[in-house]
C-alpha cells in the first residue's frame, strides 16, 4: 500500500510540472488582461528548441534557456498583436498556437527517435533522498521540478504583496484607473505576456528535456489548451494553480494503473479533457455566484483616446 | 514670463483646440482659473467640458493651444505629467479597482520599495481622512463602498499624490443631498488649505451654491467667465442652452382612476445571488406617475427586470390591473398591456437596423404588417413615418439606421414604439440619463402628456429633480427595501434625502 502511494506521488508530481509552469505564466499573463490562446503553440517551440539545443551543446541547461527565450519571442508576437495593435485576441493567440505546432513539426523532423545526450536528471539531495518513503516520493526529481514548486510562492507573493503585484491586478482589473495613476499600461502586459511566454516555453523544454526524454511530434498533446483550464480553475491564483496541475497529473498517472485493468486506452486518454469540462464547468457555477476571479479587464484592449 | 499680477493664475489654457473625427470639441478655449478659488465648468452634454479637462489632465492632446500652470509653461503628455505638476483628476466614472482594497487603490503607482507595506499606507490615509474631513475605511473594499465613499477614496488618490489642482467631472450626479453637503464642506476646507478646485457640471443650483467663477462653455467654446456672485441661474441657463429655457411644464391635478399596476411583498436577487428586493409594495393608478427615488444600485434594476420578465420572482405577486403576471413570459406582459423604457435605451431598440424596423420590433406580428410570412415593408414604413411626426423623432427618414440619431432622438422614438401599443402601463428608467436640457424637456413632456391621457406610468430615475418634477407620489428605494412613500411635494425633500441614505424609515401608516 505504502509503495503505492510512492508511485503515485512521485509520479505525479513530475506529470503535472510542465502544466504547472505553463498555467503560471498564463495567470501572470491574464492577471494583465491579457488572454494568450498560444500556450500550446509556445510550449511545443519550447520542446523542440530545449531539445536542439541541448542535443548540439549536450548541455541540458543551455537547451532550457534556449526554450525560454523562444516563449519569450513567441509571446511578444501575440503581445504586439494584442496590446500595441489591439487586435482579437483569441485570434492572435490560436494563430501563435497552429504556427507553433507547424514550425516545431518542421524543425523536429530530425531529432524523431534520437536518444538525448545530456537529459535533466534527477537530483540526488544529501540525506532527503535517501530518506524512507519522503525520499523516494519528494527528493529525487531534477531541478526543474523544484524550481516550478519554488515559483509558486514566489509568484503569489509578488503578486497580494508588492507593488508590483498591485500594478499587475490594476491593470487587469481597471487600465483606465492604472493609467490615471500614471501607469504605463502598454509596458505592463507587454511584460505580463512575455513573462507568461518564458515559462510556457520551460514547461515545454521540461517536457523534451527532463520528463520524455525525446522529442515526439506533437507531444505536448494539448497541455496547453488544460493550462487555459487550469488558468480558470486557478481563479488566477498561483497556489491553485499548483493544485489544479497535481490534479491533471494524477489523472494522467492514473492512465498507467487503469489500463492493466483492460480499460481502452483511448477512453483513458479522453481522461484529462473529460476532466477539463468537468473543472471548467463547477468553476463557472462558482465564479458566476462570487462574480470574483476573472479579471474585469480580461481581453480588452486599453487605449486611452478611446471615446 | 511678464509678473504684473503678485501670483499668476493656478491654471491658464490658451487657444485649446481638439478634434475628433466629425467633431469640433474644443474650438480654441480660454480658461484661467485663479489659486484658491472653485471654478465650475457649466455646460450642457458634449459642450466639450470634459474633453478640456482631459487635456488638463493629459489624457487627450490638444491639437492647438498651449497651457500654463502657476504661471510656467508646460506639455502635459500623459497622466504621470499632469500628476508631477500637482493635478488630480476625478472622473465621473470613478476610476478605481473594485476587487481591490481602499489602500492599494490610493497607493497604486506610488509604491516605494519591493514590498507593500500596508500598515504605514493605510496610517498615512487615516491623517489624509482626518484633516479633510473625508470618512473612509483604508482596509475596505471598493465594492463595499457606497458612490459617496468611493468618492472620497478618489479624492483621497489625488490628495495622496500631493494634488493642488483638483478636478473633479460630474461630481454630484451620483450622489445623495446628504452626501452632496458632504462633499461641499470637503471642497471648502481644501480651499481654505490653498487648492485650487475645478468642477464640471451642468446643475445651475450646484454653481451657485459653491463656485466662485464660472466659466460657460457650449458647442466646445467658451460662451463666458463670470464672477458667481454677479449673476443668476436664469443667465446661466439662458448662456448654457443658448436660449430662454422655460421650465414652464404643466401638471395639472388628475384624478387618478382604476388601479393598473399592483406589487405585493414582491422579492427578487440579483446576479450574486443575494436578495436585491426585499419585499416590496406599492400600486399604481390610471393617470398617474409614480417615482421611485434612490441612490443607483439599491434594487432599481432587479425592480424593472423582475417586472418586465427578465428577472424570475422569488416570492411576491404582481397585478396588471387584475390579471397576475408574476411568472409570465415577457412577451405575454407585453401583450397583456406592459411597455418599458429601459435606462439602457440601446438594448431596447437594435442600434444596427433601420428607425422604421425599430418601430414595429414589438408589434410586427400584428397580421396589418405582413403578408404570409413576409413583412408588408409598406405599411411598415408608413405606419413608423406617422410615430416619427406624432413624436418629432428628427431623422434624415425612416430608414436610417438607429445608432445614427442622437440621444434624444433615439429616446423619443423608444417611447413612440412603446406607447403606440397604448400599454396599460409604462415603465421609464432613468429617461432623459445623459440627455441635454433641451432633450429633457421634451421627454418630460411626453411623459406629463401621456399622464393627463390617463395613462398609469413607473418613474424610476436617480436625479431627484426628475422625480419631484414628474411625479404624484414618490416611493424611496434603499438596499431592497421601500423606505417610505410621500407626495412629491418640496418640503418631502428632506425625508426624502434622508430616506435615500437610508438614513430615516417612515412609519408604513404614514405612507400616502
Amino acid at each position: 500500500m505504502i509503495d503505492f502511494l510512492i508511485s503515485i506521488v512521485s509520479l505525479t508530481i513530475p506529470a503535472g510540472t510542465a502544466l504547472l509552469y505553463g498555467t503560471l505564466g498564463e495567470v501572470y499573463a491574464e492577471r494583465s488582461g491579457v488572454l494568450n490562446l498560444g500556450v500550446e503553440g509556445m510550449m511545443i517551440m519550447g520542446a523542440v528548441t530545449g531539445f536542439a539545443v541541448t542535443t548540439a551543446t549536450g548541455n541540458a541547461l543551455l537547451g532550457i534557456l534556449a526554450a525560454a527565450i523562444i516563449g519569450v519571442l513567441m509571446s511578444l508576437v501575440h503581445a504586439f498583436a494584442s496590446v500595441t495593435l489591439r487586435v482579437n485576441q483569441v485570434v492572435s493567440g490560436l494563430a501563435l498556437t497552429m504556427l507553433g505546432l507547424g514550425i516545431s513539426g518542421m524543425m523536429g523532423k530530425r531529432f524523431i527517435g534520437l536518444p538525448l545526450a545530456g537529459r535533466l536528471t534527477p537530483l540526488d539531495i544529501p540525506v532527503l533522498s535517501d530518506l524512507p518513503i519522503l525520499g523516494p516520493m519528494f527528493f529525487r526529481f531534477n531541478i526543474l521540478v523544484y524550481f516550478s514548486i519554488l515559483l509558486v510562492p514566489l509568484l503569489w507573493f509578488i503578486l497580494y504583496k508588492t507593488h508590483w503585484g498591485i500594478t499587475l491586478r490594476s491593470v487587469g482589473e481597471n487600465p483606465a484607473a492604472a493609467d490615471a495613476m500614471g501607469i504605463n499600461v502598454s509596458l505592463v502586459r507587454y511584460l505580463a505576456v512575455m513573462f507568461g511566454g518564458m515559462l510556457a516555453g520551460l514547461g515545454g523544454a521540461y517536457l523534451s528535456v527532463a520528463y520524455a526524454p525525446a522529442w515526439i511530434e506533437g507531444m505536448t498533446a494539448g497541455a496547453g489548451w488544460i493550462v487555459i483550464a487550469l488558468t480558470i480553475f486557478s481563479l488566477w491564483d498561483p497556489r491553485r494553480a499548483l493544485l489544479g496541475a497535481y490534479l491533471f497529473g494524477g489523472v494522467r498517472v492514473l492512465q498507467f494503473f487503469l489500463q492493466p485493468l483492460g480499460i481502452s486506452p483511448n477512453l483513458l486518454n479522453m481522461l484529462p479533457f473529460l476532466l477539463t469540462i468537468v473543472v471548467l464547468w463547477m468553476i463557472s457555477e462558482q465564479a458566476f455566484r462570487r462574480r470574483i476571479g476573472v479579471p474585469a479587464a480580461l481581453m480588452q484592449p486599453y487605449s486611452r483616446e478611446e471615446r | 514670463m511678464t509678473d504684473s499680477s503678485p501670483t499668476p493664475p493656478a491654471v491658464l489654457m490658451r487657444g485649446i483646440t481638439k478634434r475628433f473625427p466629425g467633431v469640433l470639441a474644443n474650438d480654441h478655449i480660454d480658461l484661467e482659473v485663479r489659486q484658491g478659488e472653485i471654478h465650475a465648468l457649466l455646460g450642457e452634454n458634449g459642450a466639450g467640458k470634459t474633453t478640456l479637462m482631459n487635456i488638463l489632465y493629459g489624457i487627450y492632446h490638444p491639437d492647438e493651444g498651449s497651457i500654463e500652470i502657476y504661471g510656467r509653461p508646460v506639455s502635459i503628455h500623459s497622466p504621470h505629467d499632469a500628476i508631477k505638476l500637482g493635478i488630480g483628476m476625478i472622473h465621473q466614472q470613478f476610476r478605481l479597482v473594485q476587487t481591490h482594497t481602499v489602500v492599494e487603490n490610493v497607493i497604486l503607482g506610488m509604491g516605494k520599495g519591493f514590498v507593500f507595506r500596508e500598515k504605514e499606507a493605510s496610517e498615512k490615509i487615516r491623517e489624509l481622512s482626518a484633516r479633510y474631513n473625508l470618512k473612509v475605511d483604508p482596509d475596505a473594499y471598493i465594492w463595499q463602498l457606497s458612490a459617496g465613499e468611493q468618492q472620497r477614496v478618489e479624492i483621497l488618490k489625488a490628495l495622496y499624490r500631493g494634488a493642488q489642482i483638483l478636478i473633479l467631472d460630474e461630481p454630484t450626479s451620483m450622489l445623495t443631498p446628504g452626501e452632496i453637503e458632504d462633499l461641499l464642506k470637503t471642497l471648502h476646507r481644501m480651499t481654505e488649505e490653498g487648492h485650487t478646485i475645478l468642477f464640471i457640471t451642468h446643475k445651475l443650483d450646484e454653481v451657485t451654491a459653491i463656485s466662485h467663477r464660472v466659466t460657460i462653455l457650449r458647442q466646445g467654446r467658451v460662451i463666458a467667465t463670470l464672477e458667481t456672485s454677479q449673476t443668476n441661474e436664469r443667465e446661466l441657463a439662458r448662456l448654457m442652452v443658448g436660449r430662454e429655457v422655460l421650465f414652464r411644464l404643466s401638471k395639472e391635478q388628475i384624478q387618478p382612476g382604476e388601479v393598473m399596476l399592483q406589487v405585493e411583498n414582491l422579492q427578487a436577487l440579483n446576479d450574486k445571488g443575494l436578495f436585491a428586493l426585499k419585499g416590496i409594495s406599492f400600486t399604481i393608478r390610471q393617470g398617474e406617475i409614480f417615482g421611485i427615488a434612490g441612490v443607483a444600485g439599491n434594487g432599481q434594476r432587479e425592480l424593472v427586470e423582475a417586472l418586465i420578465g427578465l428577472r424570475p420572482v422569488q416570492a411576491g405577486r404582481v397585478f396588471l390591473q387584475k390579471d397576475e403576471i408574476t411568472h409570465d413570459s415577457p412577451r405575454a406582459r407585453i401583450e397583456k398591456g406592459l411597455a418599458c423604457v429601459p435606462s439602457e435605451r440601446l438594448t431596447a431598440l437594435v442600434p444596427s437596423m433601420s428607425v422604421a424596423e425599430n418601430m414595429v420590433l414589438k408589434s410586427y406580428r400584428q397580421p396589418a404588417f405582413g403578408r404570409g410570412i413576409l413583412l408588408d415593408r409598406t405599411t411598415v414604413r408608413s405606419y413608423s413615418q406617422r410615430l416619427i411626426e406624432q413624436y418629432a423623432v428628427i431623422t434624415p427618414s425612416c430608414d436610417t439606421l438607429v445608432k445614427l440619431l442622437s440621444g434624444g432622438n433615439i429616446q423619443r422614438a423608444l417611447l413612440a414604439r412603446e406607447l403606440s401599443s397604448q400599454p396599460r402601463l409604462l415603465i421609464a428608467a432613468t429617461p432623459t440619463a445623459g440627455l441635454d436640457v433641451g432633450a429633457t424637456e421634451t421627454i418630460w413632456q411626453i411623459l406629463l402628456e401621456q399622464r393627463r391621457q390617463g395613462r398609469a406610468i413607473l418613474l424610476i430615475s436617480e436625479d431627484l429633480e426628475e422625480v419631484m418634477t414628474l411625479s404624484d407620489r414618490v416611493a424611496v428605494l434603499f438596499s431592497g427595501e421601500i423606505m417610505g412613500i410621500v407626495r412629491s411635494e418640496a418640503q418631502n425633500l428632506e425625508k426624502i434625502g434622508l430616506m435615500m441614505a437610508g438614513a430615516f424609515r417612515l412609519p408604513q401608516e404614514e405612507w400616502v
